[in-house]
This record gives C-alpha cells, structure tokens and sequence, in this order.
C-alpha cells in the first residue's frame, strides 16, 4: 500500500498542475476555442510561402533526392500546421490528439507493403511481357 | 444532471501527464473524450475514416504508377496552361492551392468570431468561405473539362500509361465531390448564424435540438480537413 501511495505523493504537484489545466481548458471550453486572430493570419501566411516553394520545386524542375524530399518536407508541414493551429488539435485533450492522429500514421505501414507489392509486381511485368526480339 | 456534468467536467478530468493520462482517460469504463463535445469527437472520428478512404486512393495510384512499365505521364506537362504565348507549368492548380488555403484562413476565422458571437462577422467569413470553395469546384470543372477534351479518360490517354486518367478522375472527383458538400453545409450553417439560431435556441429542423456555436468550429474542422486533403493530392499527384 505505502509502495503505491509514494509514487502518488510524488505527483501530487504534477497531478495539481494538471487539474489547472483541465480546469482552464474546461473554462475554454464553455467558451469555445479562442486563440488570437493574428496566429491564424501568420499560420495562413507561411500556408502561402510553403505551397508557393512546393510550386517554386516544380517550376524550376528540381529532380532526384532533393525533389522528392523537399515535396515532402512542405506538404508535411503545412499538413502539421493545418492539423495543430486551424483544426485547433494543438489545444485538444492529449486522449483526443493521439485517438486521431495515430491511426493515420499506421497507413505507413500499408504504403510500405505496397511498395514492395508494385516492386514485384512491375518486375514481373519486365520479365514477363518483355518484348521477344 | 447538472452535478454529474460537474464532475465529469471537472474532478474526473484530474489526470497525470502525458502517456499516464491517456491510459487513464480511455481505462475503467468511462467517456474517453472528457471535454470534447460529442459532435466534434463525432466529427473528428468521420475525417479519420476520410482520411483512410483517402488514403486507400493516393495508395492505389501509388501502386498502379510504380507497377506501370508504360512511363507516366508528366502532370508539370499534362496540366501547364498557356498564357499569352508562354506554357506556364501548373498555374491552375497553383492558384487552386492558394484558393483553398485562403478559404481555410476565413473559415479559421469565422470559427473565433463565432465564440464571440458576433454574427455578423462569422455569417460574413463563412460565406466568404463558401464562396472561395465554389471557386475551388469551378475551376476543377474547368480543368476536367480541359482534360476530357484532350482525350483524357479512365480507360486512356494520349500521353502514357492508362492509369492516370483513371486515377485522376477518382482521387480529384473525390475530393472535389467533398468540397462540393462542404460549400452545401457552410451555407447552411451560415444561414442559422445569420438568423441568430444559435442566440434565442431555436430547434434545428433535423434533430428538433438547440444548436450551439460550436457547430461553427465542427463545420470548420471538416472545410479544414479538405484542405488538408488537398495539400496531400498536391504534392503526392500533382508535383510527384
């Protein structure tokens, strides 16, 4: 019993820090989700300055490594800064946040079985339908 | 009644941090989702089955173009636009992008003044939001219809392999069919803002309930969402 009540006495400031913010977020909540229009103005902005530098990546015909890693690091960006400030999961209970977004993140998984299913798939498609000349 | 929201508000939303609070958040038979509404848990739950349907369309192009031996058609080409006597490569889709992400900025908008229960505003930023979406849809329409008369179809194309036609026409078609309902719902909801609903509580013809303004935010994290959609189809189709 003591063996349990330590551990307890020991998060007791952690667990009251907690409840003030349960507390806070349950007072915003009454209220809604406010955040000041400015954050959503400069969210916005840099949603204009990372699509125009994915559009820049095509316009200047960037190829290889650099290309594909540059699309991605934009379109991972904006996706974060969507999710986090406009869709407001920054501010959502921690239970909610990792309910939504980690199940999407196991789609990964799928993509990389995928890739090694059309890898194959393409390799049969050379070995098999090769032009016999 | 009024007790019990009490404490399922306040005293058992005392939690540990981190991954300790999760475990108890979702453990013990209880609501899991403690101060979140349940139309925007709701609401949150559908876009994550979106997000799979979604995710099965880009996988299944994924798929079909790294399987292809016929080589891919180049989409920078396939959707340039001519401008004066110069081939700008993807200006529509460009200002597409931008369009979409202009609407999600009002919507995020329209969403604060909505807790602050300024009507006018919010109707007005929701509106604006509609408007940018139909824009979004017109020049989609505009762009297939483009398409089609270069002889773009499921089954073929003049350019490369086969599958783009097809895949073009579903992951596009899906996601504009999404923003088309989106415009629909946007309207609608701006509709009750305007007439001040959600102020006297009046019953919604639907679920003869009394709305909230939260339904502002709910429809924003669906608009929102088809944003996000579109940052994906952007990058994964139309720059990949």
């Amino acid at each position: 019993m003591t063996n349990v009540a330590v551990p307890m006495e020991g998060q007791q400031h952690l667990l009251h820090a907690h409840v003030h913010d349960a507390l806070a977020s349950g007072a915003s909540h009454t209220k809604g989700q406010q955040h000041p229009i400015k954050l959503y103005l400069v969210v916005w902005g840099w949603l204009f300055v990372l699509s125009t530098c994915s559009y820049l990546v095509d316009y200047f015909g960037l190829h290889g490594h650099l290309r594909w890693s540059l699309i991605l690091l934009f379109m991972v960006l904006k996706a974060g800064l969507i999710v986090a400030v406009f869709m407001h999961m920054a501010w959502e209970r921690l239970a909610l946040a990792y309910a939504i977004l980690l199940p999407p993140v196991l789609v990964l998984v799928f993509v990389a079985i995928m890739v090694f299913e059309s890898d194959y798939t393409h390799l049969i498609r050379v070995i098999s339908f090769a032009p016999t000349a | 009644m009024a007790e019990t929201a009490l404490t399922d508000t306040v005293a058992s939303t005392m939690r540990p941090a981190g991954w300790r609070g999760i475990a108890a958040d979702w453990s013990s038979d209880q609501r899991a989702f403690k101060n979140v509404s349940w139309g925007k848990a709701m609401m949150w739950i559908f876009l994550l089955s979106d997000t799979f349907i979604f995710s099965c369309f880009l996988l299944s192009y994924m798929t079909t173009r790294m399987s292809t031996t016929v080589p891919w058609p180049n989409p920078s080409e396939v959707f340039a636009l001519t401008v004066g006597d110069k081939k700008i490569p993807l200006i529509l889709i460009a200002i597409m992008t931008f369009i979409l992400i202009s609407s999600s900025g009002t919507m995020a908008m329209a969403v604060n003044f909505g807790y602050r229960r300024d009507r006018a505003k919010t109707a007005a930023l929701m509106l604006a939001t509609a408007a940018f979406g139909a824009t979004f849809v017109g020049m989609q329409a505009f762009e297939w219809t483009k398409l089609i008369m270069e002889g773009v179809r499921p089954w073929g194309n003049p350019w490369g392999a086969e599958q783009f036609g097809s895949s073009f026409f579903m992951i596009t078609g899906f996601h504009g069919t999404h923003v088309t309902i989106g415009v629909i719902f946007l309207v609608a909801i701006a509709r009750k803002v305007w007439r001040g609903d959600f102020d006297v509580g009046r019953r919604g013809f639907f679920t003869s309930r009394k709305g909230h303004y939260e339904i502002v935010e709910i429809t924003g994290l669906y608009w929102h969402f088809v944003d996000l959609v579109w940052v994906f189809i952007f990058a994964l189709f139309y720059l990949w």
